[in-house]
């Protein structure tokens, strides 16, 4: 089997989810008003940034076999503290951007904390440790408002070189500067291996421990860049803004070909199951359907999707018990 | 049962056994691990099916496909491995499948009664049927067993090591139990490794090997020294790499002295020099898995010091044990768990322990990581489709090269194998033989516990068995034979064969 084809059946998860946006998106292009313009991409880059920056980061505490319930909360959190932070001079705007994304990282940090050495289940460790983060938010930004670097903003959402989207460009930044040298790392691979089996990775000397700390951690950083971007899209901050994050990030996850049980998949299949999920409600608004009626077509679609995405993790299991 | 065979891949478990037990009697079996007896029992007790062959209970031809069957016929089987539900209660535990009550309501208090009748018939009047399972220590659990066992109303009573955790008078207790049911009219089949329980309690015997049915005899028709024998002789016999004619007496490499964990490892002392292979013997469970974890650092509150080359060793977990300084490496005996990743790729199982030695700074340089992997599966000769396929789609034998693999990357000085070839064909444990040698002879020093007594005698240098958790003998050069290894084992001393004799 040739390299390419057999890339391309590891990563059946990833590869579904693409085809399944390239035809959404088809459609979508066809129906919008305005076809293929450079404005339409861009707002349809912007609209789909924050998910996308969220489900990768919720990617990480799946892949080890865990869920961070927090992550909608971080994203919310950094949000109310750049709408502080992020303004003034270019000086104060790059300090403040630094100190959002720190802060992400070190409640994701938290996080890996109490679900590490806590050994706490991770749901309910983060379902705690979220309400703690959106009470920050609140105490930072009790009612939306705040200011967030005008030029900062609109540089970020709108072209470079006045074709590409730099939202886009953005999350290709992440990936390629983030992700691959994670995935690449020894603690990257210890996140695979403890999804995998816990037992096997610990017997064979993964830091397994570590591994998790920096799953979470990493999550808390994604979201901290998923509440930045929102901050730039509305110039403002909002401490209640994380809530549908969190569970549309893991519906983005799945969708995305990650196992729920951990071990497989990867953020590039999120980003993309992300983008799916901003792109069906793009699509039921100019396909004419009734206003009401939106959150049950997006159900039903998010069920035949989540569906055809799970086959895949049902058929890998029944092999596993079939060879014993 | 006539005709019972039964294979798993290419082993034979059980080769055209014809075997009875009669009502009241109780009737030992008798075997090496693996003879077959645990086979036996399974089928007879419905957990596995046989390939061919036909069961009969009390004339009847019977068949069946779940242990639930087996269960309603009267077959009732007490294991070695403890079957209770933890955070069940007592009384839940003893009526699990068939509670008092009606509609499919639990009558709880009439649970209750007959729970606290059941327990006082096996000596337990003192437990409380509504106490949790994991409260109890565990030679009351398996006397809760033996209580469920009666709650399914028997009318063949199987136990399968089934004293292995009792006190001596919690034996005597079982042992009178016994008897009454044997004079109610019960067949018992008892199964155990301890050969003065078997002369306590036991009628007629009958002994296992290579699953062939070898003999059924009274039990007081034959010596201790002829049933060694019988348990013994082989036909096949592995093709195992010669031994170095000189024994290897450099400084050693591995110390252990008083090595105590738990109740499980008592004073445990052994020395190990580079180059040897030494074997740890002994039945079952005596502590051998528990030896190998402890060094590893997979056991927490192991007391008694280790020294590797000399210096003072601090091993609390598997990634200290893998560490440089101490180089320590494991195969696991269940791979499937413990040693393997399924769902990741060969590539990623084979480089998981060692990927500090190819690093580019921060970053796994994956030319360097192919290349080792390449030569690797040569070296192994595994037989892959391609690197990247997960490593669930090998064989077994294939899988257990890769766990191999995975730690010859780390360059380990000291290998501490856990049954490697359980469940292996036998072209591949030749090879892995090879390459156990091999490796000690570019100075490892292996750790070798395996269940096959025949993989001692041909691989070892030195044995040690153990026995309840303490080193009972070694064996060393020519003591190294499987008469001695099997006597020592169920704690027989080595000169009453002689005795026997002259006797």
């Amino acid at each position: 089997m040739s390299g390419l084809l057999l890339h391309l059946r590891q990563n059946y998860g990833a590869v579904l989810a693409i085809t399944i946006f390239v035809i959404l998106f088809a459609v979508y292009l066809v129906l919008h008003p305005r076809g293929p313009t450079v404005y339409v991409m861009t707002t349809a880059g912007n609209t789909g940034a924050a998910l996308a920056f969220v489900a990768m980061g919720q990617t990480l505490p799946v892949l080890t076999g865990g869920l961070d319930l927090s992550i909608g909360s971080i994203l919310a959190l950094c949000n109310a503290l750049a709408s502080e932070v992020v303004n003034g001079s270019p000086e104060r705007v790059a300090l403040g951007v630094v100190l959002v994304l720190l802060t992400g990282l070190a409640c994701g940090l938290i996080n890996g904390i109490v679900v590490v050495y806590g050994r706490i289940q991770p749901i309910i460790a983060t379902l705690a440790s979220g309400a703690v983060y959106t009470g920050l938010a609140l105490l930072i930004r009790p009612i939306p408002g705040g200011e967030i670097d005008e030029a900062l903003s609109e540089a970020m959402t709108y072209e470079t070189f006045g074709v590409v989207p730099t939202s886009l460009l953005l999350i290709v930044a992440v990936v390629v500067l983030i992700w691959v040298p994670f995935k690449n790392s020894v603690l990257g691979r210890g996140v695979y291996a403890a999804g995998s089996s816990e037992v096997a990775a610990y017997m064979s000397g993964v830091q397994v421990d570590r591994s998790k700390l920096a799953a979470y951690a990493l999550a808390g950083l994604f979201a901290a860049i998923g509440g930045l971007f929102l901050g730039f899209q509305t110039f403002s901050g909002d401490a209640l803004i994380g809530v549908p994050y969190t569970l549309n990030s893991i519906a983005a996850v799945v969708i995305g070909g990650t196992s729920l049980y951990g071990g497989i998949g990867g953020v590039i299949g999120s980003i993309f199951g992300a983008y799916i999920l901003r792109t069906i409600n793009g699509v039921m608004f100019f396909a004419g359907a009734p206003p009401l009626a939106q959150p049950l077509f997006e159900g039903i679609i998010l069920l035949g999707a989540v569906a055809l995405a799970a086959m895949r993790v049902v058929r890998i299991r029944n092999r596993l018990e079939v060879m014993d | 049962m006539a005709g019972i065979a039964k294979h798993y891949g290419g082993v034979h478990a059980l080769q055209d056994v014809d075997f009875a037990c009669r009502r009241h009697s109780i009737h030992a079996v008798l075997g090496e691990n693996g003879a077959g007896k645990s086979t036996l029992i399974k089928i007879a007790a419905g957990v596995v099916r046989p390939d061919s062959g036909a069961m009969r209970l009390a004339g009847e031809e019977v068949r069946f496909a779940t242990p639930p069957e087996a269960m309603r016929k009267g077959i009732v089987c007490v294991f070695q491995e403890l079957s209770l539900v933890p955070d069940l209660s007592v009384a839940d535990n003893i009526f699990i499948t068939q509670p008092p009550g009606k509609w499919g309501f639990i009558d709880r208090r009439r649970q209750r009664r007959r729970a606290e009748a059941l327990l006082a018939r096996v000596g337990c009047e003192d437990i409380d049927p509504l106490e949790r399972a994991r409260n109890l220590p565990l030679s009351r659990r398996q006397l809760v067993e033996l209580a469920t066992a009666l709650a399914r109303d028997p009318k063949v009573l199987i136990l399968d090591e089934a004293t292995s955790a009792l006190t001596a008078r919690d034996v005597d207790a079982v042992f009178r139990i016994l008897r009454e049911l044997r004079d109610e009219g019960l067949a018992i089949l008892y199964i155990s490794h301890r050969m003065t329980e078997i002369e306590a309690i036991a009628d007629t015997c009958s002994v296992f090997r290579n699953g062939r049915h070898i003999e059924t005899f009274p039990q007081a028709d034959r010596s201790r020294d002829e049933i060694v024998h019988m348990m013994i002789g082989r036909e096949i016999s592995q093709v195992y790499p010669p031994k170095p004619k000189e024994p290897t007496n450099g400084t050693p490499s591995l110390e252990i002295e008083n090595l105590t964990w738990q109740d499980r490892l008592r004073d445990i002392s052994l020395t190990a020099a580079p180059g040897e292979i030494v074997g740890l013997g002994g039945l079952d469970g005596q502590g051998q898995r528990e030896l190998l974890l402890a060094l590893f650092g997979a056991l927490r509150g192991v007391r008694g010091t280790v020294r590797i080359g000399g210096r003072r060793a601090r091993i609390a977990s598997p990634a200290q044990a893998k560490a440089p300084r101490n180089g320590i490496a494991m195969i696991p005996e269940d791979r499937k768990t413990e040693g393997l990743m399924l769902p990741m790729s060969v590539r990623e199982n084979l480089t998981i322990a060692g990927l500090s030695k190819m690093m580019r700074h921060v970053v796994i340089d994956g030319r360097r990581e192919g290349a080792r992997v390449d030569e690797l599966v040569e070296r192994l000769n595994i037989r892959i489709g391609n690197v990247r396929d997960a490593v669930a789609s090998l064989s077994g034998g294939n899988q257990q090269k890769v766990v191999i693999a995975k730690w010859l990357v780390t360059e380990a000085r000291i290998l501490l194998l856990m049954d490697p070839t359980r469940g292996i064909d036998v072209g591949t444990k030749q090879e892995l033989y090879g390459l156990m040698r091999q490796l000690a002879d570019e100075g490892a020093t292996i750790l070798f516990y395996t269940s096959d007594y025949d993989e001692l005698v041909g691989m070892c240098d030195r044995v040690f068995i153990l026995y309840q958790g303490a080193v009972q003998h070694v064996f060393a050069g020519d003591e190294i034979s499987e008469r001695n290894i099997v006597r020592a084992s169920l704690n027989l001393a080595l000169n009453e064969a002689q005795e026997d004799a002259a006797g």
